[in-house]
């Protein structure tokens, strides 16, 4: 393979890989602090294409205000997931909550279906987006270097904020011990809003920048992109949010360069993330950056 | 705690069981010959999915595992089931896309067989598959056996010379009739009930419940859930085999992770851990889901007509599911079993308060 071929590939998949990674952070903070598995976190994201499809194509709104709506929107969604359907669940088995998960899940994506059509609709790129330039070589468009660059920005704020601020503190706090933090005076179940509100205004950007990518949005989209988003979580340790973005980049990296290296395979590409999910927890349960979880007696 | 109650009457109650069975089968026989074809399905479909709930129920309610790789084990049952009575004929008219596999045509067997076969071959995968994932715990083991459901449709849609790929395959003979569903799933009732009244029961019970504390027994706790899941899967190998000699055709797109979910359901609204709960909630879910096709319809009330909404039927199915386990998550059986004392104390109960009031 040609270098700048290989580097197309590279690019592409760095672009991918964000996206997954992106996603990967809702389900990997959720899961750090409820031990839950966010079934409608893919869904979530799946609104937040849709939300601003909506905003510039039907209402031709500029692209700027429709990110700011998606992003609302998809994060008003997620809270309500989090009241309506985990909230009254956060004493019951763990189970019980992840059964209501998939409900919500469920429910989302046929409610999609009703409200929007189960049709895929095309999405318009924007011209300046799309306009193709040559970087030694490498044929590239903006949107191509845009999306990496604003999830790795995205990526850094958050850090910071986990780190640097109270409520980041309060965060990893509950992540350590739930009932000790809400001793502490911490409004426990805010943080936790604040938890969903965060994951899915991320995921909303994620949905943004996917539906200028593969130019165009259905009511089932969220599903795969949301379990292989799970995947890159584990795979980069659940909890840590740099691993849930490392995660989605070596993701993206086996997706695409396994089938640009063999064509063959790209019938099966699907298959390479939950092979590589079953290789990963037999190998290093943890994942790459995770801490071991022990099992309480 | 299901234990088996201490047997008041034991006459009365084997008499009440033969009369209850003789009662039923009069019912099929009846049905078999006053019911259209849809009705029939539906009867049908009714045992499929208790026999395929109780095949998750044992995995997830009885032995705790949280599995959501049903529907891939079902794919298998399926496919297995169909290619072997298949005639050479059908199959070599069918692949289109891709040669068929050169050995495919002439392996032919009667439907029995394919029954077991197609269990055998689902467990064998359920069995390799339990192997390694089975060391993980709870929701990893849920996203990683959905995983392999997954993998499991992408194989099939892409091994073209054996399942004819994304097209399926077509013309099933139907064998699935009244007696050939109910009495697989007598047959499977008998197995499960005894089986949890078994010492094996127990453990697994055990295993469940506290698995430190069973290991601390001796109980090897890492075969037990093996077996439980291998035996699952078995049931689930059966029930798509079956599913697929009713429907008539199959395809990879029937086993999405969506029939998982109505597996769940039925399994959550009978009771996690109750093989009553899963016969009960395949009643009420499998007639709910048909019965809710009229919301998809238009109706018409006096002269106004309702336009009807595809897909509604999934939204309220969905939103049943939320309600259920946030305001009544032990379903309706909880781990309860139906017996024949039960229900004549509660019957007893019932009539005395009435004649109080």
């Amino acid at each position: 393979m040609e270098l700048n071929m290989f580097m197309q590939h590279f690019i592409n998949a760095l672009g991918l890989g964000s996206l997954y990674g992106l996603i990967a952070i809702g389900y990997t903070m959720v899961y750090g602090i409820l031990r839950l598995i966010n079934f409608a976190h893919g869904d979530i994201f799946m609104l937040g294409a849709y939300f601003v499809f909506f905003a510039t194509i039907q209402y031709k709104l500029p692209w700027a205000l429709g990110l700011i709506i998606a992003v609302a929107g998809a994060t008003l969604c997620g809270l309500l997931v989090d009241r309506i359907a985990y909230r009254p669940l956060r004493d019951a088995p763990r189970i019980s909550a992840l059964i209501s998960a998939i409900g919500v899940s469920f429910f989302i994506e046929n409610i999609s279906i009703v409200i929007f059509s189960g049709m895929p609709r095309p999405v318009v790129q924007p011209p300046a987006l799309m306009r193709a330039f040559s970087l030694g070589g490498v044929r590239l468009v903006p949107l191509g270097i845009m999306v990496p660059v604003i999830s790795f920005v995205l990526v850094g704020a958050l850090l910071w904020m986990v780190y640097r601020t109270k409520p980041g503190l309060a965060m990893r706090s509950i992540s350590h011990d739930i009932e000790t933090t809400r001793l502490m005076g911490v409004s426990v179940d805010r943080i936790i809003a604040l938890t969903f509100a965060i994951g899915s205004a991320l995921a909303a950007v994620a949905g943004v920048m996917w539906a200028l990518r593969y130019p165009r949005v259905e009511p089932l989209m969220g599903i795969m992109p949301g379990f292989k988003a799970f995947i890159a979580a584990v795979f980069g340790g659940i909890g840590s949010i740099p691993g849930a973005m490392l995660g989605g980049i070596s993701l993206g990296f086996v997706e695409i360069m396994s089938v640009a290296f063999f064509p063959d395979l790209s019938g099966f590409r699907d298959a390479f993330a939950f092979i590589l999910l079953i290789a990963i927890l037999l190998i290093k349960p943890t994942g790459l950056m995770g801490e071991k979880l022990e099992d309480k007696i | 705690m299901s234990q088996p109650s201490e047997n008041k009457n034991p006459a009365r109650n084997k008499a009440m069981t033969l009369i209850a069975l003789a009662l039923f089968v009069s019912f099929l026989w009846w049905a078999q010959s006053h019911l259209d074809g849809y009705k029939i399905r539906i009867i049908n479909l009714i045992a499929i999915n208790a026999i395929l709930g109780l095949s998750l129920n044992l995995i997830y309610g009885m032995a705790g595992m949280f599995s959501l790789g049903h529907a891939g084990f079902m794919a298998i049952g399926a496919y297995v089931s169909a290619l072997l009575i298949l005639t050479p004929e059908q199959k070599v008219a069918m692949w289109i896309l891709d040669p068929i596999a050169p050995w495919l045509p002439g392996i032919h067997a009667p439907f029995i067989v394919s029954l077991i076969a197609a269990g055998l071959f689902a467990a064998l995968f359920g069995c390799l598959i339990a192997m390694p994932v089975l060391r993980l715990g709870g929701d990893y083991l849920g996203i990683a056996t959905l995983g392999f459901s997954e993998i499991i449709r992408i194989l099939i849609t892409n091994l073209t010379p054996i399942t004819n790929g994304p097209l399926g395959l077509k013309g099933i003979p139907s064998h699935t009739s009244l007696w050939m569903s109910y009495g697989c799933l007598l047959v499977v009732l008998i197995c499960m009930t005894r089986l949890m009244r078994s010492n094996f029961g127990n453990v697994l019970r055990a295993v469940r419940d506290d698995e430190i504390a069973a290991k601390t027994m001796g109980v090897n706790t890492f075969s037990t859930r093996v077996l439980a899941f291998t035996m699952g899967c078995f049931g689930a190998g059966v029930g798509g085999a079956l599913m697929g000699n009713l429907i008539t055709t199959i395809d990879p797109k029937m086993f999405m992770i969506t029939q998982t979910y109505s597996l769940l359901m039925i399994v959550v609204v009978g009771g996690l851990g109750s093989i009553t709960g899963s016969v009960v909630g395949s009643v009420l879910v499998t007639t709910m889901l048909e019965w809710l096709r009229f919301v998809e319809n238009p109706v018409t009330v006096g002269s106004i007509q309702i336009p009807g909404v595809p897909g509604m039927r999934m939204v309220i199915f969905s939103v049943l599911l939320i309600v259920i386990i946030i305001f009544r998550r032990d379903g309706i059986m909880g781990m309860n079993e139906f017996s024949w004392d039960r229900f004549f104390s509660f019957c007893g109960r019932a009539l005395k308060e009435r004649g109080a009031s």
